[in-house]
């Protein structure tokens, strides 16, 4: 029912002070036709006040924000027909299920018939077809959740807001409709924004995550280009969990860069230049891309013999915490089903991963 | 602590701690009946007693052309102040609902002013005000907008402006009450959704509004019915309302039936409108206690 209406948004420079403090601070980032962004970031970081300034609630200090080619910055939110989902949902209260969806609507006087059919079509939508004539006192959290989505997409906006739409819901709701929304983004073809602080729903439903922190813009890129290569510490730690190796670079290698960490040498695939021997160099090292063996494998590039300190068992895996000389510790995840180190504190395992498994981060400033 | 008193009483006494609660009342369920119940159910009498036996008095509801003149001025002014004293008192809540920290106290301590200043005081400063050689006619007469002065004062209009001006604060505060249940965002939420702000006020923050609105003006519309002060002295003796009406029947001209009698339906058309706004609005909530 909702067309191909897709478009793209441009946010140019966007700045928001409130007196000294800099809630957002110079971003710029483009969301591409029909893209599904989130932007990821703990609170504090901007993320809201960014999604504000789009829908038109908060005017920006200075930068601009535009769809398409055309400069909405200074419009009234009622003027820039963009649907929002809002956290808490901010259903009405005193209206049904079928009024709270019609909204939109009405205050753009279009006909009662088609105001009514078009109010179908997006319960339809979201399966709640049944539920039309209830308030919004009566339904679960779920269920308003869809409510909020069918009265944001009803007129046909040129763009979909969502502010922490999932925050509300349990754990388990909260993957269920994380699925029906990316399913929804989908079928409708428009663009979404999407804020949240947390790094699954951002990593599970995105097409294009951008991280935030003080205000500024830390680094944007497809979910698994932010996990696999994060371009700082901070991005690392914040996506999932981190090793952090300290290192001094010790040379060029035919295959990448040798570096040392304490008594120990390892190789790292990539780019040599810009890294000069002597030079500091942190890497993050993702817990799964840690191999744990009972043995010393033969032939693996990085090799570590460590002490297991305790682990935490979680079902489909195994959380393992090692102590390495001259390292401290690290953390190990592997699957638990035919785990083949067993699990004693004390005992002593090894740790390998591949030239390509960490990845170089900056500090950050 | 009182667990344990109304314990140690039960082990004296051997009552049972309910009675023992009971008991506690006692003194100020008495103190009601003799001087308050009692007295009441003596006026309910002297109207069906006075001056002889029957319902006379209440057949004067019907026919006195003086009653009448009096009751419609009464149900006239207590209309008008209800009206005005809810616009005036929505704009002052909405203003206090949006306010925050300093910006709220002042305007809190500005509503609840007048409450601590005598109704008396309050009503000779508006004569001051109103008369014909007053503040307002010289102010309006020296701009040269009027040749003649008003008459503002000693006539409905004067009498008015006085009832509006006292009951604006027990407007304020339930509305207020209301107003503060009311999630600000969803006003936010119907811009969002296109809504102007004219249309998110019509249809999303004045319609939350209307319960607070609703008991508000019940509630000034009962006020309204017994004022007696303030139309005895803005009125100049030519505006009769009920209470200072029955004031005179005691009083001056000794028709204690008639008087009785009007103070009876006064009360019972006090009690029939609080029953009404029960139905209609949550109570305690109104008056801040739920």
């Amino acid at each position: 029912m909702l067309t191909e209406r897709a478009h793209t948004l441009h946010v140019r420079s966007l700045s928001k002070h409130y007196g000294r403090v800099r809630a957002v601070d110079d971003v710029s980032f483009t969301v591409r036709r029909g893209d599904f962004l989130t932007l990821l970031g703990p609170s504090g970081s901007g993320k809201t006040t960014i999604l504000m300034s789009i829908a038109g609630f908060i005017e920006p200090t200075a930068g601009d924000i535009l769809v398409d080619e055309r400069v909405i910055t200074h419009l009234p939110p009622e003027r820039r027909n963009f649907g929002m989902v809002f956290q808490g949902y901010a259903l009405f209260p005193h209206l049904t299920v079928a009024d709270n969806v019609g909204f939109p609507l009405q205050v753009r006087r279009v006909p009662r018939a088609e105001a009514t059919a078009r109010v179908r079509q997006a319960l339809d939508l979201v399966h709640l077809t049944d539920l039309a004539d209830r308030v919004p006192k009566q339904l679960s959290g779920g269920q308003q959740q869809r409510v909020a989505l069918a009265r944001a997409l009803v007129f046909q906006p040129d763009l979909l807001l969502l502010d922490e739409p999932l925050s509300a819901l349990d754990k388990k709701l909260r993957a269920e409709l994380g699925w029906e929304l990316k399913s929804l983004h989908r079928r409708v073809g428009m663009t979404f924004i999407y804020v949240t602080h947390d790094q699954e729903e951002a990593l599970s439903m995105s097409d294009e995550v951008a991280i935030l922190r003080d205000g500024k813009l830390v680094q944007s890129g497809a979910p698994s280009a932010l996990y696999d290569q994060p371009r700082t510490r901070f991005v690392a730690d914040f996506l999932g969990t981190s090793n952090f190796l300290d290192g001094v670079v010790d040379g060029p290698h035919h295959a990448g860069v040798t570096y040392r960490c304490g008594p120990h040498r390892f190789l790292q695939a990539g780019p040599r230049d810009a890294l000069r021997p002597g030079q500091p160099i942190v890497l993050s090292l993702r817990p799964e891309k840690i191999v744990l063996t009972a043995d010393e494998p033969p032939g693996a590039i990085n090799v570590l013999a460590a002490e297991l300190v305790s682990w935490s068992y979680f079902g489909s895996g195994v959380h393992v915490l090692v102590a390495a000389p001259g390292i401290g510790q690290l953390a190990v995840t592997r699957q638990s089903w035919r785990l083949d180190v067993p699990l004693s504190a004390g005992k002593r395992v090894w740790l390998s991963w591949d030239a390509d498994a960490a990845t170089p981060v900056a500090e950050d400033s | 602590m009182t667990t344990s008193v109304a314990l140690a009483a039960r082990a004296h006494s051997g009552l049972p701690v309910r009675a023992f609660y009971w008991l506690l009342v006692v003194p100020a369920l008495a103190a009601m009946l003799a001087f308050y119940f009692f007295p009441l159910a003596r006026v309910l009498w002297i109207s069906v007693t006075e001056p002889r036996p029957g319902l006379d008095n209440y057949a004067l509801l019907l026919t006195s052309a003086s009653v009448h003149r009096m009751l419609l001025v009464t149900a006239r002014l207590c209309v008008i102040t209800t009206i005005v004293t809810l616009l005036l008192g929505y704009v002052v809540a909405y203003a206090m609902a949006h306010a925050r920290g300093r910006q709220l106290r002042w305007l809190t301590f500005f509503v609840l002013l007048p409450l601590w200043v005598s109704v008396l005081v309050r009503a000779f400063a508006w004569v001051t005000l109103l008369r014909g050689n007053g503040l307002v006619n010289q102010s309006l007469l020296a701009l040269g907008i009027i040749g003649e002065p008003l008459a503002l004062v000693r006539n409905e209009l004067g009498v008015a402006v006085g009832m509006i001006h006292y009951m604006i604060p027990f407007a304020v505060l339930p509305l207020y009450a209301n107003m503060q249940g009311i999630d600000l965002r969803l006003v936010a939420a119907a811009r969002g959704l296109g809504a102007s702000p004219r249309q998110a006020f019509l249809r999303v923050f004045l319609p939350l509004s209307l319960p607070g609105l609703v008991g508000a003006g019940v509630l000034v519309f009962i006020f309204s019915l017994g004022f007696y002060v303030t139309p005895a002295i803005l009125g100049g003796g030519r505006v009769f309302m009920i209470a200072e009406y029955i004031g005179v029947q005691i009083l001056t001209v000794l028709r204690w039936g008639l008087g009785a009698m009007l103070a009876t339906t006064l009360l019972a058309g006090v009690l029939l409108l609080m029953a009404a706004l029960g139905r209609l609005v949550n109570m305690k909530k109104l008056f801040g206690a739920g």
